[in-house]
This record gives structure tokens, C-alpha cells and sequence, in this order.
């Protein structure tokens, strides 16, 4: 039996990686700073309040409150450094072909939910897969979509006057800022199963996201 | 079999090396991080944010013009129920022969609200929108802050050149705001003593106040006492506790 260094991610796609996670995490902590002020969004059918952003205790738990300007200049210092990141990455998987990795194919979208189904221990069998599996392949693709609607739902209520038309094409400023909420909603919600799905995946794979590689045993 | 040693050497090699450089690098995030929390503030803000939200200000502030208007709305949107976030300056008791001081360089008068009224009315209905994160579509009726520039020929710094800033406070000085010029002259931006069509409440500044639609509403100062102009920065309240001076939309 023979071991084989199979190399996985390149380098910038690690360095992308990695730099998106500090700076993905001051922007939302930033914007929870920035939404503390007027926290009014909830999820309510009827009368009925099925959950508020956010339960009391969250802001004096997570040390949120009263920090609006605070947050604001964090906010607006580094939206910058988080788009360029997001560009660049953005840019090589287009010119690298990486992106042929990662986006859906027609099949993934019924795969991703066997997928589903077998990392939740509902079914046994898995469908084959290439570098990312067909789950991976949809979510991975949609948060580079959320990326982007990030940074343009963040400049529709930035700047709703200068770039009108933008604010105007999403819905009005209200439904802006409901959208850019929404889609940070969805960064969390990404975070909490990107991190799962690594822990279930194991040290190996986790470690290949920093050194690049797998080792591979052959017989 | 030598092989496979040197392929797990390798490995080895290779992983350490990784690891390394990751831990090192780490290091940059948390180091940045300390030197922005470590460096002084200016005006509540640390320095090197309030930097770039001065860079975001010369990016982004170049580019208004006429041209960029904040988007306007039917008559029948207007609140009826207009939100009051702040009264700083309107406490003290208003002066009975109200006038507004008007400093332009050796330049120095008072307007009557009656003065400003004989200039031509503007009306407009937008969304006022509060640097906490609300908004609301509001009417209001006044005057244009151009149009009383130009009829009193104030704001000129020479033949060529207006004055970079408009600072203005409330009577008693306990509230202040700075302008830039272009948002100043802007004409969406209009000294107002209606809203929804009738003279303006004191919770809302009467008898006259600012209404800038291109800033965020802490600009639009309430109860107008002076109107000065120059080309450094007019102090600014809340700019002072840490926001961007130039809140820009």
C-alpha cells in the first residue's frame, strides 16, 4: 500500500477562503451593530409572532448594544477589503475553471437532496461526486450569488439617493435593507452547516482547506 | 519501501509547513485588528476608520449633483403621523421677534421668516430616512436653500468661488450641523416652515429648519438660529460622538 499526495484546493482558492473569514465576520458583527438601532424586523403569521430579530438578552449577550457609529465605521471600512476579496475570488474560479467545479449541473439540484438525505442518516447510499458533491455544488454556487447581493443590496441603502436606481430595482430603501438582512440571515445560517458538515467530514478533509492536499492510500 | 518514507516525509514536510504559515499568517488579521483598536480616535471614531469613511466621503461626494435626486413620491404617501427623533436646541424658550443670522464672510444680516417666505416655495415629499435604520415618506414646504444663496448673494467667497461649508445652529447653539457646498446647493435641499401643508410644530423645529433629503436626517437641523459659511469644517453634533461627518445618502 502506497500513499499519494492528491492535491485538492490551489492556493488562492485557500487564501480567498481564509481572508473571507475575518472579514465576513466584522461585517455582520458590524451590521448587527448597525441593525441594533432599529431592530423592528420579525416573523409573524397573523397575530401570531413566531420570532423576533432579535429575542431579548441577544444584544447584552453578544455585547451589541449602543454602538451604532461604531459599527458604521467598521461597516464602511471594510465592505472594501470584503469586496475586493470577493472579486478576486470571484475572478479566479472564472479564469482558473474552478468554477466548472462548483456550479449546479442539471442533475444536482435532485442529487442535493440525496445528498441531504444521506449526511442526515435518512438514506445510505450517496450519489457519486466530483471535488464537491451535488449539495455542496448547489449551496457553494449560492453563496457567491449572496455575496453579491450583499455588496448591492448594502450599496442600495448606502447610498440611496446617489445610486437611485439601484435602491429603485430592489424594491425601494425599506425592502433593501429587509434584503440585505435576509441574505446576512443566510451567511449565519450558512456558517453554523458549513461548520457541521466540516466537523462531520473530518480532520483530513479540514486540513486539505489549509495545506491543499489529501493524502490518497492506493493499494 | 523507501519510497513510501520519502512520500510520508513529504507529507509531513508539507502539512508542517502549512500549518505554519497558516498560524503565522493568522496573525495578520488579529495584529490589524489591535492596531486599529490601539490607534487614537478622532472625534469618537478610531483614526483609521474615520479615515476611510473620509475617503468614502471624497469617492462618493464627488459624484452628487443635480443630476442625482432623491427619489420623490405622490402627495397621498406622505405620513400624517411624522416621526420626532431629536430636540436638542429646542428647549430654550424662541425668541418673539424670531430672525435668522446669516454670516457670509464681512457679510453679516438677519432674515425674517416673512423674507423668506416672499421667496419662491418648494414642496417636496421623500423618504426622510434616519441614520438608525428608519424611514419615512414625509412632506415639507419651504424654500430652497439655493434660491436664498443666490437672492442674497451669500455663500460667494469671491467672483469665482463659493465657501466649501454651510454650518448652521439652532438659536441657542446646543445643536450644530455641517454641510458640504454641493450638498448645500443641491436642490432637493430647502430651508423649511411647512410640513404636510401647515406651519411646522415645535417638536418638528419650528419656525424654520433644514430639510437636506441627500444626508441622513441628523443633518437636517431643527429651529434655524444661524447660517454661517467657510471653507473649514463647521463643528457637526453628532459627527462629534463618532458619526461620519458627511452622511451622505
Amino acid at each position: 500500500m502506497t500513499k499519494k499526495i492528491v492535491l485538492k484546493h490551489p492556493l488562492a482558492i485557500r487564501w480567498f477562503h481564509w481572508v473571507n473569514f475575518p472579514l465576513l465576520f466584522v461585517m455582520i458583527w458590524s451590521g448587527m451593530l448597525i441593525y441594533w438601532a432599529n431592530g423592528i424586523y420579525k416573523i409573524q403569521i397573523g397575530d401570531t409572532l413566531l420570532f423576533k430579530f432579535f429575542p431579548k438578552g441577544f444584544y447584552s449577550f453578544f455585547g451589541l448594544s449602543g454602538q451604532l457609529a461604531k459599527g458604521m465605521a467598521w461597516h464602511f471600512a471594510t465592505m472594501w477589503l470584503f469586496t475586493i476579496n470577493g472579486i478576486l475570488y470571484f475572478s479566479y474560479t472564472m479564469i482558473s475553471g474552478e468554477w466548472r467545479l462548483i456550479i449546479p449541473e442539471k442533475k444536482s439540484f435532485k442529487e442535493a437532496f440525496q445528498v441531504v438525505l444521506h449526511d442526515l442518516g435518512i438514506s445510505k447510499t450517496c450519489p457519486p461526486q466530483d471535488k464537491y458533491n451535488a449539495a455542496q455544488r448547489v449551496v457553494y454556487s449560492l453563496v457567491i450569488v449572496m455575496g453579491f447581493g450583499s455588496i448591492l443590496t448594502g450599496w442600495a441603502i448606502f447610498r440611496p439617493v446617489q445610486a437611485a436606481w439601484l435602491t429603485t430595482i430592489l424594491g425601494g430603501y425599506k425592502l433593501a435593507r429587509i434584503e440585505h438582512f435576509t441574505l446576512t440571515i443566510g451567511f449565519a445560517i450558512f456558517f453554523v452547516v458549513h461548520i457541521l458538515q466540516v466537523m462531520k467530514a473530518g480532520w483530513r478533509n479540514f486540513q486539505s482547506m489549509i495545506t491543499g492536499f489529501e493524502v490518497k492510500e492506493k493499494l | 519501501m523507501k519510497e513510501e518514507l520519502t512520500t510520508d516525509q513529504q507529507i509531513r514536510r508539507k502539512t508542517i509547513k502549512a500549518f505554519v504559515g497558516f498560524g503565522v499568517l493568522s496573525l495578520v488579521p488579529i495584529g490589524v485588528w489591535k492596531w486599529i483598536n490601539a490607534s487614537s480616535s478622532l472625534n469618537n471614531t478610531l483614526a483609521p476608520l474615520r479615515k476611510t469613511l473620509e475617503f468614502n466621503e471624497r469617492l462618493t461626494g464627488k459624484i452628487l449633483n443635480d443630476n442625482h435626486l432623491a427619489p420623490i413620491f405622490p402627495l397621498s404617501e406622505a405620513q400624517r403621523n411624522v416621526r420626532v427623533n431629536g430636540g436638542v436646541g429646542l428647549v430654550s424658550p424662541l425668541e418673539e421677534d424670531y430672525k435668522v443670522k446669516i454670516e457670509s464672510g464681512d457679510n453679516k444680516f438677519e432674515l425674517t421668516l416673512d423674507e423668506l417666505k416672499a421667496l419662491p416655495k418648494q414642496d417636496i415629499v421623500f423618504e426622510f430616512k434616519c441614520i438608525e435604520g428608519w424611514s419615512q415618506i414625509q412632506h415639507w414646504g419651504g424654500v430652497r436653500f439655493v434660491d436664498v444663496m443666490n437672492h442674497y448673494k451669500i455663500g460667494q467667497k469671491d467672483a469665482e468661488n463659493l465657501y466649501q461649508y454651510v454650518g448652521m445652529e439652532t438659536p441657542d447653539d446646543k445643536y450644530y450641523v455641517g454641510i458640504d457646498m454641493p450638498s448645500a446647493v443641491h436642490p432637493q435641499t430647502i430651508l423649511a416652515y411647512e410640513m404636510n401643508g401647515k406651519p411646522l410644530l415645535k417638536k418638528h423645529g419650528s419656525p424654520l429648519r433644514l430639510i437636506i433629503p441627500v444626508k441622513y436626517g441628523y443633518k437636517s437641523l431643527k429651529r434655524v438660529g444661524v447660517i454661517k459659511f467657510s471653507d473649514t469644517r463647521p463643528k457637526d453634533y453628532w459627527a462629534l460622538f463618532g458619526y461620519d461627518y458627511f452622511a451622505g445618502l
